[in-house]
């Protein structure tokens, strides 16, 4: 479909994509043969500045933020500039206990949990049937699967209050998770994994007697490992960050509310007479965990490039 | 017990749908069906709260209030499309022309450290949309950063109005050179209940400053999915074209720029079909104001269904912008052909 997509099967590919193989293409000098000195300084040079001055600009709001928590309100006022607070505090993280900020949490927590093993349970194993298991009726499942991953959001928005109204299920959190937890691009990166791997292994595996299940579950969920982690690792940045799901799903209980919800409530209309410190912190611990996961298992976040892509 | 194991083992098509069968059910109850339910639901009065069987069918009436019907509705829809278009067409072309630029500069064999650059410009593509806009809210604010930074570097204590700044930015230009007014021409003829002037204002202040954010938050994927098509490229592609003589801005310009027609593609789909969706930025900086000039589509849907209560209008509108969506992206696919998509 796409080159990005295509690069989803196999660790081996992601690694490449990630550059996080080892860099073979070392810079030679006879790349730069007949080149003069200074040229190859003056691009040198060009190349960094550009490379700093891009990396500055994504890194020097996340400083500002995490500096500024740590800052009176009057000092934000004040100099909003400095990265190093004159007179270090810990208010606004005090004044967090005093907000529903925990109760969030639990909720962002509880919610990301369910929906990522939820994805993990039925992705897969819609994966598995569509990339191997021969049946009448997969190639209309898996156009179905597809042609659901272009509608919008947005527009999933209003159907999915009304069905979870229809269910009673509107202010649970089995509405917040079961809509969030079916995901047709899971699905499609599960389906594409499988694809990549070998089959000699199962069809010994079945020639020996095992079940279509056995198979399933003791040899190709052990070689699919790589691809359920990226799944994992994406489900939750994904549903960490989910904004328009709880917000909608959660109408009028304020306790069932997630972290992102709660943080845009609390940003509230208080026009520019904010209590800056407390949103950012807050936004800084919202951050944190998918920070974490990130810089962990960086080479995941790329198989699931295309994802983030559509979702904006 | 074991003649349905060995049924289980040997018969695929019940392996197949039993796998299959948990994600199908969930497909249709939460995709499927509700947007039939919702499909019907556009053409009635339901407002969310009373049961939508008691719902009055009003037949086309949604849609003529979006369209054709002078009023409130009619303007409201067309000032979210046109705030929605400027949106698109600063946010689309910024964020690929960065993107790949950096991408090309990351990929250059000379420069070490790409692991880093690399990293650093992904972080934000991964963080909540709503943290990021409250740190946008920071920086953009009136005694904030980014006004300490420009009266740095201009003469003067600067105080520009980011966030509550309904001036168009056309008509500021404009007014720059001494037009302030509007021509009889464009004040008098309108279009959809905004007259042409009103069209041409160009994105406020507001909506440009959720512009920079949007832009600043996207380039960071959009790098990564350049970068991914450049290492595709095989290096003796290059080579050949040392060996023939060219230089390096030809090599760009006839080697590297066509070979990356594919994944330009993909990064213009989906910068086009996320712009006409943006939302969660939309909520937390400004609401749809100030003057209704960060109104989008995507926020309209949810002002109409869920604080003014009148589900019919939100879905419709939801509809049209699903439809305007398609239709852009099939005309995109006809005018950049893809060799596979």
């Amino acid at each position: 479909m796409t080159v990005p997509m295509q690069q989803t099967p196999g660790p081996d590919a992601a690694r490449r994509v990630a550059g996080l193989a080892p860099d073979t293409r070392t810079p030679t000098r006879a790349d730069e043969r007949g080149q003069p000195g200074w040229y190859r300084i003056g691009k040198r040079l060009l190349g960094y500045a550009v490379l700093v001055f891009f990396a500055a600009m994504f890194i020097l709001p996340f400083a500002m933020a995490l500096a500024n928590s740590f800052k009176s309100r009057a000092e934000v006022a004040a100099s909003p500039l400095t990265l190093i607070p004159d007179e270090p505090t810990l208010r606004a993280y005090e004044a967090m206990t005093q907000t529903a900020i925990p109760r969030w949490t639990l909720n962002s927590i509880i919610v990301t949990i369910m929906v990522t093993l939820g994805r993990l349970f039925l992705d897969s194993l819609a994966g598995y049937a569509l990339s191997r298991l021969d049946f009448p009726g997969r190639r209309a499942i898996f156009a179905l699967v597809v042609g659901v991953l272009a509608i919008p959001p947005i527009v999933l928005a209003i159907p999915r209050y009304l069905i979870l109204g229809q269910l009673g299920m509107l202010d649970t959190y089995g509405g917040l998770i079961l809509p969030l937890a079916v995901d047709a691009f899971g699905i499609f990166l599960m389906k594409t994994f499988f694809d990549s791997i070998p089959r000699e292994m199962e069809e010994a595996a079945r020639i020996d007697g095992a079940s279509i299940f056995q198979t399933y579950w003791r040899i190709i969920l052990p070689l699919a490992a790589p691809g359920l982690i990226a799944l994992t690792i994406l489900s939750f940045q994904a549903s960490w960050n989910e904004f328009l799901h709880p917000l909608i799903a959660a109408p009028s209980n304020p306790d069932l509310r997630t972290l992102p919800v709660g943080l845009a409530t609390l940003r509230g209309f208080g026009g520019e007479n904010l209590d800056f410190p407390l949103l950012l912190g807050a936004s800084l611990l919202i951050t944190i965990p998918v920070a974490i996961i990130f810089f962990t298992f960086q080479r995941y976040f790329v198989q699931g490039v295309a994802a983030s892509g559509v979702k904006g | 017990m074991n003649s349905l194991r060995a049924r289980f083992s040997t018969n695929e098509t019940l392996a197949g749908w039993t796998f299959a069968l948990p994600a199908l059910i969930g497909i249709a109850v939460f995709l499927i069906l509700p947007i039939a339910f919702t499909f019907w639901i556009s053409f009635t009065d339901w407002n969310g709260l009373s049961p939508p069987e008691q719902a009055e069918y009003v037949g086309m009436q949604n849609y003529r209030d979006l369209l054709t019907d002078p009023g409130v509705q009619r303007i409201d829809f067309a000032t979210g499309i046109r705030n929605n278009l400027y949106y698109v067409l600063g946010v689309v072309p910024a964020q690929t022309t960065i993107a790949f630029a950096l991408a090309v500069i990351v990929n250059q064999k000379f420069l070490r450290g790409r692991g880093f650059f690399r990293t650093a410009y992904y972080f934000p593509s991964i963080t909540s949309s709503i943290a990021i806009s409250i740190v946008f809210l920071f920086l953009f604010q009136r005694s904030g950063v980014i006004n300490r930074l420009i009266s740095v570097l201009l003469p003067g204590d600067v105080r520009l109005n980011w966030l509550d700044n309904a001036d168009g930015i056309i008509h500021n230009i404009l007014g720059w050179v001494g037009v302030d007014s509007a021509p009889a021409a464009l004040a008098d003829n309108d279009f959809m209940g905004l007259s042409l002037w009103q069209w041409l204002s160009g994105p406020s202040v507001t909506l440009f400053s959720i512009m920079i954010l949007v832009t600043w938050t996207t380039i960071g994927t959009m790098m990564l999915i350049f970068l991914a098509g450049l290492q595709n490229i095989p290096p003796d592609v290059e080579e050949a074209g040392v060996v023939d003589g060219t230089s390096a801005l030809q090599r760009f310009w006839y080697i590297t720029v066509p070979l990356m027609k594919s994944p330009l593609f993909f990064v213009l789909t989906i910068g086009l079909i996320s712009t006409w969706q943006v939302f969660d930025q939309i909520f937390v900086i400004s609401s749809g104001g100030p003057q209704k000039t960060t109104l989008t589509p995507a926020f309209l849907v949810y002002r109409e269904g869920f604080r003014n209560f009148s589900m019919g209008r939100a879905t419709a509108i939801a509809f049209l912008l699903f439809l305007l969506i398609i239709v852009l992206t099939i005309i995109q696919r006809r005018i950049i052909k893809p060799e596979r998509a």
